[in-house]
This record gives C-alpha cells, structure tokens and sequence, in this order.
C-alpha cells in the first residue's frame, strides 16, 4: 500500500513539475511560434524531458549512495533541511539567475537550460520523500539495490512530466494560445515552495 | 511582493499589447536647468474624458537639487513573460529613475497613488559607482535578468561606460552586465532583441564631452560616438561593431523591432558634418552578421545668420537634429522627432528599406519657432523625447533635449511644454488642439513614459 502511494506521489510531482510554465511547455511553445514550425513543439520536449530527468537522477543518486554510506536515518535528516533551506533560497533568490539560454537556442541547449531549472527548482530535491520508501523500506538498506527503483522512480517522473508538458505545450499552441498566460498562469512559485516545505516536514514528522 | 495571477499590464505578445485599454496617465521626468530647485517626476492626465485632462495632476519632487532626471523605466515589464526567463508574477509598479548628472538612482512606487508617486528607495552615486563600476546613468530597461541601466561613464566619470544590471525585487545593483566589451568605449542607448539574443548599444561620449554642452571642436572631429555595437545577450559578450563612418556624429536612440521574430531595427544619427542632415539607419541580419542601410536624411534648411544661434551662424543652415525616434508596437509606424527644425515626423516603415512619409507636423524649431493649435503663440524648444500608445493611435512629446546643450542650439532660452498627437491607423498625424502643457518655468520635460507600458518599454518574447 505504501508502495502504491509512493508511485503515484513520483507520478504527481511528475505532472505537477510538468504544469509549471517554468519547467519547459512555455519554452516549447515559445520556440514553436517563434520558428512557426509546429514540429518545432514536438521535438522541444524531448530535451526537456531529457534535462530534467538528468537533473532528478542526479540527486536521486546522491541521496541514494549517501544512503548507503551513512546513517539511512541522517540522510532523512539532512534531505529534509536540504529541502526545507532550499525553499527559502527559491523564494528570496528565485530571480538572481544567470540567464544562459535564450530564444535561438538548440535542443542541446534546451536540454541544458531544462536540467539547470530543475536543478534551481529542487524538482529532484522535492521527489526524494516519495522515492526514499521505495528505495530504503523501512528505513533500512533492503535486499535489493535501492539504484533500481530509483532507476524506475525516475522514470516514472519523467514519464508523466513528459506528458503533461506535451499535452499542454501542444493545446497551447494549437487551440489556446497564449492569451491564457494572462489568466491561467497562477503563481506556481508559491505552490512549488509550499511543496518543497512539505517534503521536507514530512520527512521530518512522517 | 508577489502576485497570484501575472500583472495585467504584461502582455506576450506586442499584437496582445496593442488591444490595452487607452492609458490614463503619463510620467514626465522634468529637471531645473538652474540646478536649484530638486527635479521631478510630474504625472500628466492623459484621460480625454477626465476634468483635468492635458493637466498636471502630481508632481514628485527628488530629494534632491542637480540631479538631471532624464530617462527613466519600470522595474518590470512583459519580457517577465519570457520562457527562458519567466517572472510573471513580479508588478510593474515601480519607477527606477536616475539623474544623469548625479548619478544618484531614485525608485518610485505608483502603485499607493498613481498620480503621486512615492519615492521608496534612494541609491547613491557612490553605491552605484562602488557596486557597478559606472556613473551618468541613461537608459533603464526591465529585461530578463532584471533592471538593465546603460551608463555614460566610468566609475572616475571617464571611458568607457557601459551596462549595470539591477534587482527587480530588491533594487540592489547588481554589477557590470559586460562579461568582454571588446572595443566598445562609448555608450549612450541600449536594447535588444530577445528572438535573436542580442543586446544592441548605441555611442554618444564620456560625460567629459558634453556635460557642459557639446564641443565644437570634438563634433567637428568626429570625435564623438559614430558606431553601433551588437552583443551576445546571454553570454555578454561583444561580437560586432559597425562604424557609421567619420561623416556621421551621435549614434543615438535604438528601436528594435517589437515582434520577436524579426531581426530588424532603426537608430537616427543626430548629424553628418557633410551637411548638418539628420539620418535613419536600419540595422537587419545579413546572413550570420549584422549590417547597417541608410534609409532616410533629412536635409538642414538653410536660414539667415541672424536668425541662428551662435554655434550655427557660419552654416547658414537650420540642421534637423534628430535626436529621438520612437517605433509603434506593431513595427509600422517610426516617429521622428526633429529638434532644430520643429519638425515631428511620421514615416510608414512596414518595408524597413522602403520608408515613406505619412504625415507630418510642426512646432517650435530653432528658426520657425511654430505655434501649436490651442493659441499657444510663438514656441520655442522642438519636438524631442517621443512616445507612442500601445495602440499607436496617441503620440506624445516635449520639447528639452539636455539642460547644458538647450542653450547652445536655443540660446533665448526654452519654455517646456508638452503635446498630443492622433495618429490615424493607416498614417496621418494632426496636433489633439486641447492638449497643450505648457510646462512650470522652473523645469524643463524630457522623457514621457506611459502608464501600464508604451513603446519603448516593453519588450516580448511571442509574436
């Protein structure tokens, strides 16, 4: 049971990463009308796809050979003030960024530029709570490797990223269009630090 | 603070941006050339149904005298929409507002009182000088890594000057925006084209060289600013320079095109030392670089000695000095303001090699010194810092170019004002007859800035 929660939380964080304009549908979006080229849409979500999941794979890892070499219970800690810190960073810093990557970009650079704001976003950072049962089951280093379903947790997210990104960018883009941002684009950044708090509460308290 | 839905007045699109509400209000940086008493920002009705309309109806005082306030921006604008970049939650509130002689920067709040605005923050010359390594800040633009100031001098006031970056949130200076400036020495005006990222800069001189007046000798040198730079906008880094070549002087204001896709734009240059004409120059890409083409000079008009002031009498011409342009929202449009001559024109630039003249008019000027509708009598100053509506269909301008150089091209001395025109959409432009302000004769009007965004200061990412 607690399995099933945690694959459905990496799948939610998965599509909630996906709904924020910040983590790539705009980008596509923007790229495709700036080229005038609806396959330009398409082919931007992959390197989206692909620069986040390397981002969360990264932490993931970390968190996971940290896991193995020290305390299970210190990494639970420690990941929780990582998270809990991080939020406060996004919210005061959150437009202190170098901007690197600009409207002429490749998909080489759209991948870059995906990986650095999931990076900066703690997107990794917030999947850890779900993907740590799966990987440490009660807290202590199981059987089996805990890189598989890290592997596989991953997956998932980037999965159901991926999807959200595509049916959005693509709605957007052929039936919307972008006079909804006027409307619709409600202040995720409040909802994203709010999550990266309760992440961090809940391995705390859970 | 934050906001939950983005700010109204952002708009992606320039074509989004041109269906606004008719703005109500207009901001008018005005200065006291005497250095006396503190320069202002005052805040002009511009709401046609309004009792006060064509009136000042605020005015906030610098706490300050001598500053110089000249050109100003928001501290946030539609680019905040960009997807490489995105703030969309930040308001376009603030005024960031510097004196060009101070250098000191003044941040106003509009948002408690729209037509008082109050001053929030003040940074100092020396926190400016000490943060970003440069003085006489000029232009103000709100971009994707925040607050982009251009600036004339260096930290001593001296060469080169060049950009600072400042917080959108916070107001703090952040530093240098230059990463390789190359050759670039000079600077004046700075914009960019967020499709194309590439950061454009214009070149007047160091603040040695025309903070008391223009110099004859260094103008009849070719010694001021003649080249236009392009930078990479990301990585900061400079990557082509073009030389006007040493006929031409005073490279000045920049207005690229709006739409995102198109990789075009104009610059007047304010005087050729051939024959005193002013000049329009349409950058675009050409292949992997960018290239210059003249497409307009407008010529100077000969006149009598007697009627010119010292600096012109051996011309025996009126030269047109353009020293502003303004591009309306849907890239159609180039207003051409000529100081010398009273001359505000209107050129239709939908071909941006091809421009023709669609309408014109004329007020003040050095010789013809023309009266405005409303009985205004004889003016002088001319048209001078122009700015378009979102829509295009209102074009407002003041007539004081620099308080050291006024003098020397209108020596009796200027009288601010402040008029309308209306534009037609398909071209043709005719003075709004109740809309004349004439300005306190403390101060002097320079820079208009619309309330809720205008023409050249909105910058978009989607076309």
């Amino acid at each position: 049971m607690t399995d099933t929660w945690s694959w459905l939380a990496i799948a939610g964080f998965g599509a909630f990463h996906g709904v924020n304009p910040a983590m790539g549908w705009l980008f596509a979006v923007g790229l495709g009308l700036h080229r005038g080229q609806r396959r330009v849409v398409w082919l931007a979500l992959l390197p989206i796809a692909l620069g986040h999941a390397l981002s969360v794979a990264l932490v993931a890892a970390a968190f996971v050979w940290a896991g193995l070499t020290v305390d299970a219970r210190a990494v639970r800690i420690a990941a929780a003030i990582v998270l809990i810190g991080w939020a406060f960073w996004h919210w005061f810093y959150r437009s202190r960024h170098r901007v690197r990557v600009g409207m002429t970009t490749g998909l080489a650079g759209l991948g870059l530029w995906s990986f650095l704001m999931a990076t900066a976003h703690g997107a990794g950072l917030m999947l850890w709570p779900a993907l740590m049962p799966l990987c440490f089951p009660a807290g202590a280093v199981a059987d089996s490797d805990p890189f598989l379903p890290a592997l596989l947790g991953v997956g998932l997210h980037t999965l159901a990223l991926l999807g959200t990104t595509a049916v959005i960018a693509v709605t957007v883009y052929e039936w919307v269009g972008l006079e909804i941002l006027k409307r619709a684009w409600i202040n995720i950044d409040i909802l994203w630090t709010a999550a990266l708090v309760a992440a961090g509460a809940w391995l705390l308290l859970a | 603070m934050a906001t939950w839905t983005p700010d109204p007045s952002f708009y992606p699109s320039p074509r989004m941006a041109m269906k606004a509400a008719p703005e109500t209000l207009a901001y008018v940086a005005a200065f006291d050339p005497e250095r006396k008493q503190p320069d202002a920002i005052a805040v002009v009705d511009v709401d046609p149904a309004s009792t006060s309309y064509s009136r000042i109806v605020g005015t906030t005082a610098m706490p300050n005298a001598g500053d110089e306030l000249h050109h100003f921006g928001w501290n946030a604008c539609s680019s905040c929409l960009c997807p490489n970049a995105p703030h969309p939650h930040v308001e376009r509130r603030y005024l960031v507002v510097p004196g060009l002689r101070s250098s000191r920067i003044h941040i106003l709040d509009t948002k408690p009182n729209p037509r008082q605005p109050s001053i929030v923050k003040v940074i100092e010359p020396a926190e400016v000088a000490e943060r970003a390594g440069y003085t006489r800040p000029h232009t103000v633009h709100c971009g994707p890594e925040g607050i982009y100031v251009a600036a004339l001098g260096n930290r001593e006031g001296k060469g080169p000057g060049g950009i600072f970056l400042m917080d959108h949130d916070s107001f703090d200076v952040r530093g240098q925006w230059e990463m390789d400036r190359g050759p670039q020495h000079f600077a004046y005006d700075a914009w960019w084209h967020l499709g194309h990222d590439t950061m454009v800069t214009s070149e007047w001189g160091t603040p040695d060289t025309f903070e008391n007046g223009l110099i004859p000798e260094v103008l009849l040198g070719a010694k001021y600013g003649r080249r236009l730079h392009f930078w990479d906008l990301h990585r900061r880094k400079h990557v082509q320079t073009i030389d006007f070549g040493d006929k031409y002087q005073l490279v000045f204001e920049l207005r690229p095109a709006h739409d995102p896709t198109k990789a075009h734009g104009f610059v007047n240059c304010v005087i050729s030392l051939e024959n005193l004409s002013s000049s329009i120059w349409t950058w675009y890409r050409d292949g992997d670089k960018w290239a210059v083409k003249k497409i307009i000079e407008i010529p100077a008009e000969p006149a009598n000695e007697d009627q010119l002031p010292p600096v012109l009498k051996g011309f025996k011409a009126c030269p047109p000095l353009v020293t502003d342009i303004d591009l309306s929202m849907d890239d159609r449009f180039l207003y051409v303001a000529c100081w010398g001559t009273g001359d505000l024109q209107q050129y239709d630039v939908s071909d941006p090699f091809n421009p023709k003249l669609t309408g014109k008019v004329r007020i003040g000027g050095i010789v013809s010194r023309a009266a405005h509708p409303s009985g205004s009598g004889p003016l002088d100053g001319g048209p001078q810092m122009v700015e378009i509506s979102r829509d295009g269909r209102r074009i407002y301008f003041t007539n004081s170019l620099y308080g050291a150089i006024d003098p020397q091209f209108y020596p009796d001395g200027i009288e601010g004002w402040m008029v309308k025109l209306d534009a037609s959409p398909n071209g043709g432009i005719a003075f709004d007859p109740k809309f004349f302000v004439r300005w306190p004769k403390s101060h002097r009007p320079h820079q208009v800035r619309l309330e809720g965004g205008d023409c050249s200061s909105d910058s978009y990412c989607y076309p």
